[in-house]
């Protein structure tokens, strides 16, 4: 176990590593960041002022090997539309960004585990066939397009919920809703399908042989081993649902990272984005090796693979 | 017919019920099982009736648009559809139909290419790596680590905005934010593949790394790659609409869909058909896509696993 964790932590390591090169090459593309920020008739002697200041006259390398040094003091530079350190300003965004996505899983997980037992357990019937229009529908439409949908529908024509917002628990409702769903599909389908493959299997023929009630048989012999495929698959959802949160915030006015990227981007404030983006794998590489940890520990097999 | 549809097939541990039973129940049975088959029969025919009507769309935008996609008319603004404007006007009095319709020329075209790159790109890295091992393996597994550490999203924002727009740059950006999922599933497929006797055997009589992998491997998994490609389709045209409705994407006066749901995001409540329209539209060739790819997997590679 001790030896399949320190394998997953060198991997993951890398990953990281590999993700700044990534992050560092497309800074590095977007060009000669003083021109932005100088005013347009500065001199040509204090852009290279600047650029002596922000150490872009080094080489490749050796930019390549400060910022590093200074990814690890936690020190991203400098947002200039802020006037403040790019990760400050990124961490203050997180907490929403993080509380919304963290409400959409719920509710995809709320949705999509029950509603695939229930499609298993009674195969062809009507909860089935509604469980598989409900997947179809989720998958086919992004989440923006449902934030729009719900806003016209709840809070224009109902008026239950605000059209956006932020602070009140009745302004998560609608964004979690609407960002959830296509992870509840997929959560659902991925359910249904490995529900069914295990009430087949062998061992829960003989649970029901030797006449284990139908209830247990399917919440405790047959549920535990179908969420294993599930559990990999929802930890994957965590990135898709950051990834859906930048439209969700941009039409719900929600102030998180995702809306925090699209502006400094129309900002070209690059300090931000970079900034946000390196968080934002971080969050992500964490999440996926806990979760593939957690998932050693639940299942022996994973560990020697 | 091929009747190994995963959900035609009648599972086995059914079969001594069924023969206990009373024929009543049994023709009961039978006819539930028809119905599944009648259901995925009627899936089919939707996704392919809408791809047929969204490719001929995107095919010959000219002949079956009424309008100018661009014509503006400032004294029919948000007409209502109706028999002259059979899906209403936008904000600008331009035609929602012909838009569309013009509109779906251009996301079917980024879709395509930037999924046969994406795929051919993440296939041909997932066998090499799969059937060589060691080091390529592991260097090919952490660059799809990368990209799938970046919620592909923000990946193409941030491209996007680092290397500016073009329709070309578009293509590029939606492949590298989408190779990986290819990468991994041909990898796996290769592993076992490579473990088989008649890539032993090739190995044996001398052949090439290459030649096996480009002859016995590659069409080997041929069968995943369009299962996986048309999956994708659907993916990519949600992610391009994504980029456009954010003004990353596709850009004024082209019509997309993602921009033209972003226009009229202002005019929700007055006029609900120019997010709708394209909504509608773009929600059919996803559907399209989805339905077929979940058509082929069943038909084409049972064994695969759903999440993908």
């Amino acid at each position: 176990m001790i030896q399949y964790i320190l394998r997953r932590l060198f991997q993951s390591g890398i990953t990281v590593m590999l993700v700044t090169v990534i992050i560092f090459v497309i800074i590095r593309l977007i060009g000669d960041p003083t021109h932005l920020m100088l005013p347009p008739e500065a001199t040509e002697a204090d852009r290279q002022l600047l650029r002596e200041q922000m150490g872009l006259d080094k080489s490749i390398p050796v930019q390549y090997f400060n910022y590093l040094l200074d990814l690890l003091q936690g020190q991203l530079g400098m947002s200039y539309r802020f006037a403040r350190p790019a990760l400050g300003v990124v961490m203050e965004a997180m907490g929403p960004t993080l509380m919304l996505t963290l409400a959409a899983l719920l509710v995809a997980i709320a949705i999509g585990i029950p509603l695939g037992v229930a499609a298993a357990v009674r195969r062809d019937s009507w909860v089935d066939n509604a469980a598989k229009v409900f997947a179809v529908m989720g998958q086919a439409a992004p989440p923006f397009l449902f934030s729009l949908l719900f806003i016209r529908l709840f809070s224009i024509e109902f008026g239950w919920f605000p059209t956006g917002g932020y602070g009140k628990f009745s302004n998560l409702i609608l964004p979690a809703i609407a960002l959830g769903w296509y992870s509840a599909a997929g959560i659902m389908r991925l359910t249904r399908s490995s529900m069914t493959e295990v009430l087949e299997s062998e061992y829960v023929k003989l649970a029901r042989i030797k006449g284990v009630p139908e209830v247990v048989v399917v919440y405790k012999h047959a549920l535990r081993n179908a969420l294993l495929p599930v559990t990999t698959f929802t930890s994957l959802q965590f990135g898709i649902l950051m990834g859906g949160a930048v439209s969700v915030e941009f039409v719900f006015a929600w102030p998180g990272v995702g809306r925090l990227i699209l502006e400094s981007i129309s900002n070209l404030d690059y300090t931000v984005v970079q900034a946000a983006v390196t968080v934002g794998a971080l969050i992500f590489t964490l999440v996926n090796l806990l979760v593939d940890i957690v998932y050693a520990y639940i299942d022996p097999r994973i560990r020697y693979a | 017919m091929l009747t190994s549809t995963r959900e035609s097939v009648m599972p086995e541990d059914k079969m001594p019920e069924l023969i206990q039973m009373p024929s009543e129940t049994r023709l009961v049975l039978q006819v539930g099982y028809h119905k599944r088959r009648w259901f995925n029969l009627i899936q089919l025919g939707i996704a392919v009736f809408l791809g047929i009507v969204l490719l001929s769309m995107a095919l010959l935008p000219g002949l079956l648009s009424p309008y100018d996609p661009n014509a503006i008319s400032l004294s029919n603004t948000l007409q209502a559809p109706s028999a002259t404007h059979l899906l209403g006007t936008d904000q600008l009095g331009r035609d929602m139909l012909s838009r569309v319709i013009w509109g779906s020329q251009v996301s079917i075209f980024v879709a395509f290419c930037a999924v046969v790159l994406a795929g051919i790109f993440g296939t041909l890295l997932g066998v090499t790596a799969g059937y060589m091992g060691g080091v390529v393996d592991s260097i090919a597994m952490r660059m799809a680590d990368i990209q799938l550490a970046l919620p592909a999203v923000i990946l193409a924002l941030v491209l996007v905005g680092a290397i500016g727009f073009s329709i070309f740059n578009l293509i590029l950006v939606l492949s590298l934010a989408n190779w990986a999922r290819f990468a991994r599933v041909t990898r796996s497929e290769a592993l076992s593949l490579r473990q088989r006797d008649f890539v032993l055997l090739a190995h044996l009589a001398g052949a090439s790394s290459m030649r096996i992998i480009w002859r016995h491997i590659v069409p080997n998994v041929a069968n995943t790659f369009i299962v996986l490609a048309t999956l994708d389709v659907g993916i990519i045209i949600i992610l391009e609409a994504t980029l456009s409705f954010l003004g990353l994407g596709v850009q004024p006066p082209t019509p997309s869909w993602g921009a033209m749901i972003a226009d009229g995001r202002g005019y929700l409540e007055r006029a609900w058909w120019i997010c709708g329209v394209p909504g509608l539209v773009l929600m059919g060739a996803v559907l399209s896509a989805n339905l077929l790819g979940d058509a082929l997997r069943d038909r084409l590679s049972p064994s695969m696993s759903q999440a993908w």
